[in-house]
C-alpha cells in the first residue's frame, strides 16, 4: 500500500531543512521500492517540531520531529512497520499544543496541499462563499458585522463597516485590496496562511468582492516572502482554472479577478494609505486621511483594504453564521486570533486562540519561556511600533481594548521574547532607528524626530546628561504621537516609552521614577 | 542570486518594459523585472520607463531611490541577507551579524573587495519562530548559530 506522507513547504519548515528530508524521504523510498506519496502542506505552526512530517494512517495522521535527513531511513522504516520511533509525537491532532488551540483561520494550514483547490474543497474550503452567492450583499454585510471581526492588521476597524462604507460608494469601479506586506518583526500568520492555504485568502477577497461590487482585487506581498508570492499565484492560477475567479463565478452572473503585486522592501507600505501609493506605482508616501480608502481608495476608486487575516477569517463565517464565529473571545474582541510566539522562545510558532488568554499564559505556559533558559525579562507585542511590557503586566488578557488600557497594543498579534540579557537602552535605541530607515519622509515628526531619537539615546548611552536627555526623548515621544501622520511615527513612542517606563535601570543611574508627563506621552 | 544575468541591453530593457507597460501602477512591476533580467536597475533604463509609462524622469527616479530592494549597481556573486529585526535580535542575532560582518571584512550594506558577496540586512524574513534567520541568494536558513553562520559565509566566499 502506498503510504502517504506530508512535509511541510512552509518557509519556516524549508529554513530548517524541510526540502532536504523531502528528498531524503524520496530517495530512500526508491532505495527500498517502498511505495510512498509525498505531499507537500503548509505548517502545523509548531515550528520547534519543525521539519515536522505526517504519516497518513486508520488512527489519523501520526507526527514526527524535529527530522533531519539522517533520520530519514529508520524513520521510513519505523512508519512502514508502524513501529515506535524516538521522533514519534503520536496523532498530530492530539499534540497538546496543537489540541489547546481554537482553529477557525488556521484549521486547514498544514493539513491540505496548498496547490490544490480539491484538496481545499474536500476540507470545507469554498463554502462560505457558496453560501455568500445565494445572498445579497446587505445579508453579507450583516453577517460580516455581527461576526464583531475587526481588522486584524493592527488597527482593529470593524470590517462589516469598512465594507458597507464602499459598498453603498457609487462609482465605475472598485477593488479589493489585501495587505500582505506583513512587515512587522515577529509576525509570520499572513506568510503561514498565504504558503499553507492560498485559497482561504482568494475565497474571503471574492466574498468581499461580490459584496462590495468589485470585480478585480490586488494581494500587495512583501518580496521578502518569495515563497508566499509563488504559493498564491499557483493558487490563483487553479482557481481561475476551475471558474472561482474571472468570469461567472461558480456559474452565477458575478465576475471577480485577482493579481498579485510584489513589495520592494519598504516597511511603510504596511500602512494602508502608504500601500496603495505604492500600487499605483509611486514611492509609498503616505496620504492624509480622509478621504478614507473606502471612499477614495486605489486609483481613487472606492476600495476595501484588509489584512491577509481579516479576509482569511471571512469564509468561516460564511460558512458557519456570524454567531459561531462571535461566540469567541472577550469584550469588543471577537472570534479568534492567530497569535505568533517569537523570538528567544522554546515553544514557538503559530497559537490560533480566543481573545481574552493572558500574555503570562502565552509566553510561560503555552510559549515555555526562552529556548536559552533564562529569565523571560521583556516581550514585545505588536512588532516593532508594539511595547515592551514586563513580567509585571503579564496579567493582561490578549485583547485589543485590554493592551490599549496599559499603554500597549495587539498590532498583528506577534509576541517577541527576549532574556534577561537584553539592554533596554539598545532596544529603545533600535526602535528610533528603525522608524528613522523607514520613514516615507513626509511629515516632520517622524523623519527628524527618529534621526533626534536615535542621537539622543546615544547621548543618553555615553552617559551626557542623562537626565535631561531623557527629558527630551519624552518630548520627542509627545511630539512623535501626537504629530505624526501614520502610525510609524506615531507608535514608535511605544516601544521607546515602554522601555524607560518598565525597564528604567537600564538607562543608567539613580534617575528617580518616571515622571508625571510619561503617562500623558503614551 | 547575482551569477547568470544579463548584461545590459538596450533592446532587451525596451522589451522588458513594454511586455508590463500596459499594467495599472506598472512602475514597480516594470522595476522588478529589470532587477531579475539585469542583476539592478541600469540607469539608460530610468528615462525609458518614465516615456513608456508617460512619467517625469524625476518621478521614476524617485520610485527607483525609494525602495531598499532596487539596485543602482549589481551586487556581488552571491547575496547574503541577515535578519536584524527584534525576533532574531532577541535570539542572537547581534552576536552573528557581528561574527559574519568579522569573517567578510565588511559591514553590513556592502559587497566585499573581491565582489564575491553582498552582505546586507533585512528587517524581517518571518522566520521569528526559528530565529535568527538568513536568507542566501534567496535560499532561507533558520535557527542560525556560529558554526550554520560561518558554514554560510564559506558558502558565499566560494
Amino acid at each position: 500500500m502506498t503510504m502517504r506522507i506530508f512535509i511541510p513547504r512552509d518557509a519556516a519548515a524549508v529554513a530548517v531543512g524541510a526540502d532536504d528530508v523531502a528528498l531524503a524521504f524520496a530517495q530512500a523510498a526508491s532505495a527500498r521500492g517502498a511505495a510512498i506519496e509525498i505531499v507537500r502542506t503548509g505548517s502545523r505552526g509548531l515550528c520547534w517540531l519543525e521539519p515536522m512530517v505526517e504519516l497518513s494512517t486508520a488512527q489519523g495522521r501520526i507526527a514526527f520531529g524535529p527530522v533531519t535527513t539522517s533520520d530519514v531511513p529508520a524513520l521510513l522504516d519505523a512508519m512502514a512497520g508502524n513501529g515506535q520511533h524516538a521522533l514519534r509525537l503520536g496523532v498530530t491532532d492530539e499534540i497538546p499544543w496543537l489540541k489547546r488551540q481554537t482553529r477557525l483561520t488556521f484549521i486547514r494550514c498544514g493539513v491540505v496541499d496548498p496547490r490544490s483547490v480539491d484538496d481545499y474543497r474536500a476540507h470545507g474550503g469554498y463554502k462560505g462563499l457558496e453560501r455568500a452567492l445565494t445572498l445579497t450583499s446587505d445579508q453579507i454585510l450583516a453577517d460580516v458585522t455581527t461576526s464583531g471581526l475587526r481588522g486584524r492588521g493592527g488597527a482593529g476597524f470593524p470590517t462589516g463597516i469598512k465594507w458597507k462604507t464602499v459598498a453603498q460608494a457609487i462609482a465605475d469601479r472598485k477593488y479589493i485590496v489585501c495587505n500582505a506586506d506583513e512587515g512587522d518583526s515577529g509576525t509570520f500568520a499572513d506568510r503561514m496562511i498565504m504558503e499553507g492555504d492560498p485559497f482561504v485568502v482568494i475565497e474571503g477577497m471574492t466574498i468581499a468582492g461580490i459584496t462590495v461590487g468589485a470585480t478585480k482585487g490586488y494581494i500587495y506581498i512583501r518580496s521578502e516572502y518569495p515563497h508566499a508570492v509563488e504559493a498564491m499565484n499557483a493558487a490563483i492560477t487553479a482557481a481561475r482554472r476551475v471558474g472561482l475567479l474571472g468570469k461567472g463565478i461558480g456559474g452565477t452572473k458575478h465576475e471577480f479577478d485577482l493579481e498579485v503585486r510584489v513589495g520592494a522592501g519598504a516597511y511603510v507600505c504596511g500602512e494602508e494609505t502608504s500601500l496603495l501609493e505604492s500600487l499605483e506605482g509611486r514611492r509609498g508616501i503616505v496620504r492624509a486621511k480622509p478621504p478614507l480608502p473606502a471612499h477614495k481608495g486605489l486609483f481613487g476608486r472606492p476600495s476595501v483594504i484588509n489584512n491577509v487575516l481579516s479576509f482569511a477569517a471571512i469564509p468561516f463565517i460564511l460558512d458557519n453564521g456570524a454567531k459561531a464565529y462571535a461566540d469567541f473571545g472577550m469584550g469588543r474582541s471577537r472570534g479568534t486570533m492567530p497569535i505568533q510566539l517569537a523570538g528567544n522562545i522554546k515553544y514557538g510558532g503559530l497559537f490560533e486562540t480566543a481573545f481574552g488568554v493572558t500574555l503570562g499564559e502565552l509566553v510561560d505556559e503555552i510559549g515555555g519561556g526562552t529556548f536559552t533558559g533564562r529569565e523571560v525579562r521583556a516581550v514585545q507585542v505588536g512588532g516593532p511600533l508594539g511595547a515592551y511590557f514586563p513580567r509585571a503586566l503579564f496579567d493582561t488578557p490578549f485583547d485589543y481594548e485590554a493592551f490599549a488600557a496599559r499603554d500597549g497594543l495587539i498590532g498583528h498579534g506577534g509576541i517577541v521574547v527576549f532574556d534577561d540579557t537584553v539592554d533596554m537602552v539598545k532596544q529603545a535605541r533600535f526602535a528610533m532607528e528603525f522608524c528613522a530607515i523607514e520613514s516615507c519622509g513626509k511629515c516632520t515628526p517622524c523623519r527628524i524626530g527618529s534621526t533626534r531619537g536615535v542621537e539622543t539615546i546615544n547621548k543618553i548611552i555615553n552617559g551626557e546628561r542623562v537626565a535631561e536627555n531623557l527629558a527630551v526623548i519624552e518630548d520627542l515621544c509627545n511630539t512623535m504621537k501626537f504629530g505624526s501622520l501614520c502610525a510609524l511615527g506615531g507608535f514608535t513612542p511605544y516601544p521607546v516609552m515602554s522601555a524607560l517606563k518598565h525597564f528604567r535601570e537600564d538607562f543608567g543611574g539613580d534617575l528617580g521614577p518616571a515622571p508625571a508627563t510619561l503617562q500623558a506621552a503614551e | 542570486m547575482t551569477v547568470g544575468y544579463e548584461p545590459w541591453d538596450k533592446a532587451r530593457g525596451a522589451e522588458i518594459i513594454a511586455e508590463h507597460a500596459g499594467l495599472e501602477g506598472a512602475t514597480l512591476v516594470i522595476l522588478h523585472a529589470l532587477q531579475e533580467a539585469f542583476g539592478y536597475v541600469p540607469e539608460p533604463a530610468i528615462p525609458m520607463v518614465a516615456e513608456a509609462l508617460n512619467l517625469s524622469r524625476a518621478e521614476v527616479h524617485g520610485v527607483f531611490t525609494f525602495y531598499h530592494d532596487f539596485r543602482k549597481q549589481p551586487a556581488g556573486r552571491h547575496v547574503l541577507k541577515l535578519c536584524r529585526a527584534e525576533a532574531c535580535q532577541a535570539a542572537g542575532g547581534d552576536a552573528l551579524a557581528a561574527r559574519a560582518e568579522a569573517k567578510l571584512g565588511v559591514s553590513l550594506g556592502n559587497t566585499t573587495a573581491d565582489e564575491r558577496v553582498t552582505l546586507e540586512p533585512i528587517y524581517c524574513l518571518g522566520l521569528c519562530a526559528t530565529a535568527p534567520s538568513a536568507m542566501l541568494d534567496g535560499r532561507v536558513i533558520g535557527r542560525l548559530d556560529e558554526a550554520r553562520i560561518d558554514a554560510l559565509v564559506a558558502e558565499a566566499q566560494r
